[in-house]
């Protein structure tokens, strides 16, 4: 049984999976620290003012990253719940329920961020037009997907119900990322995309990428410290949690 | 170096209320996220480590119970 297959599938038993997530915390809530602390200073000391907006455009490096991980970890959480939907593994059920929260708060984030960036740029803090009224959707999907969750008492019901909404919910990802393209939107387009060089700066383009990787070292931390914390709320029956440390003690 | 004084990179060119509102609203979540997943956290183990407590009693009586039959089937 010892094939290459067991053996990574092994973690994807909790009681494996626990110490791992335990000790990858560490790892990845560092690196966070580091970028972020890298982001910030190229983003604040190195990185020119813009010709147009002077120094209001620096909104830039956590407005852009905050709307990428919005709709990255949408598709991450999406992911885990067709995992859960396909081979109905426990731990696939945690891992989507664990990234809601955070999809939401960053989701939270780009708007606010883009908000405060409207208003002196655009004159208005908010504008029903294509790309703000998806992502305002994308927040209400978050927020749909936790409700139906902790609506239902059942775990492994609520597992595979809320994993359904999340499915469903994917085909809004791909009308915020091309609204600026399908629709006539006050929002400007995608200055960084997969075909083009970046339209900007290289100091400012740096800043975004950095500021970006922090944001995903900061979910992927954050999201396994609650992934650890629904083993113990939904595991506590078996022995191997009995016997950790941290309860023991 | 962008900024001549402190007084400048406060100021923010004008965009102070904008630029610093985005940081500050980006910290405030994270604190905020961290700080609830914490309790969150600490809520789960101090259940666990309450039943931890009561499942040591309750085999402790067991036990009791078991030695106690045993010895009473002795006696009789």
């Amino acid at each position: 049984m010892n094939t290459p297959t067991t053996r990574w599938t092994r973690y994807a038993s909790p009681a494996t999976f626990y110490p791992l997530a335990g000790r990858l915390i560490r790892v990845f809530s560092w690196l966070a620290v580091i970028f972020c602390a890298a982001g910030l200073w190229v983003g604040f000391f190195v990185a020119p003012p813009d010709v147009q907006q002077g120094e209001g455009y620096r909104i830039i490096f956590l407005h852009v990253p905050a709307s990428w991980m919005s709709m990255f970890i949408y598709l991450v959480m999406a992911f885990w719940s067709a995992i859960c939907l396909g081979f109905n593994t426990r731990l696939s059920g945690m891992m989507a329920a664990a990234l809601a929260p955070t999809g939401a708060l960053f989701t939270a984030l780009a708007l606010i961020t883009g908000s405060l960036w409207g208003e002196p740029m655009w004159g208005t803090w908010w504008v029903w037009d294509a790309r703000l009224t998806s992502e305002l959707i994308l927040l209400f999907l978050y927020l749909g997907v936790m409700a139906l969750r902790s609506a239902i008492d059942d775990p492994r019901r609520a597992d595979r119900a809320s994993s359904v909404l999340a499915l469903v919910g994917v085909v809004n990802i791909p009308i915020i990322y091309f609204s600026v393209q399908w629709w006539n939107t006050l929002h400007q387009g995608a200055s960084i995309s997969f075909r083009h060089a970046p339209s900007m700066a290289m100091t400012m383009f740096a800043g975004i990428l950095l500021m970006s990787v922090a944001a995903w070292m900061y979910a992927i931390a954050v999201a396994l410290a609650r992934v650890r914390t629904i083993i113990l709320e939904r595991e506590g029956h078996a022995e191997w949690v009995a016997q950790l440390e941290e309860i023991t003690a | 170096m962008n900024w001549p004084s402190p007084e400048a990179f406060f100021a923010m060119g004008g965009y102070a209320l904008y630029v610093w509102g985005s940081v500050g609203a980006c910290a405030a979540a994270l604190v905020i996220e961290i700080v609830a997943l914490r309790q969150r956290r600490n809520a789960a183990l101090h259940l666990l480590r309450r039943r931890g407590r009561a499942d040591r009693v309750d085999g402790r009586q067991h036990v009791a119970t078991v030695e106690r039959i045993e010895w009473e089937g002795r006696a009789s």
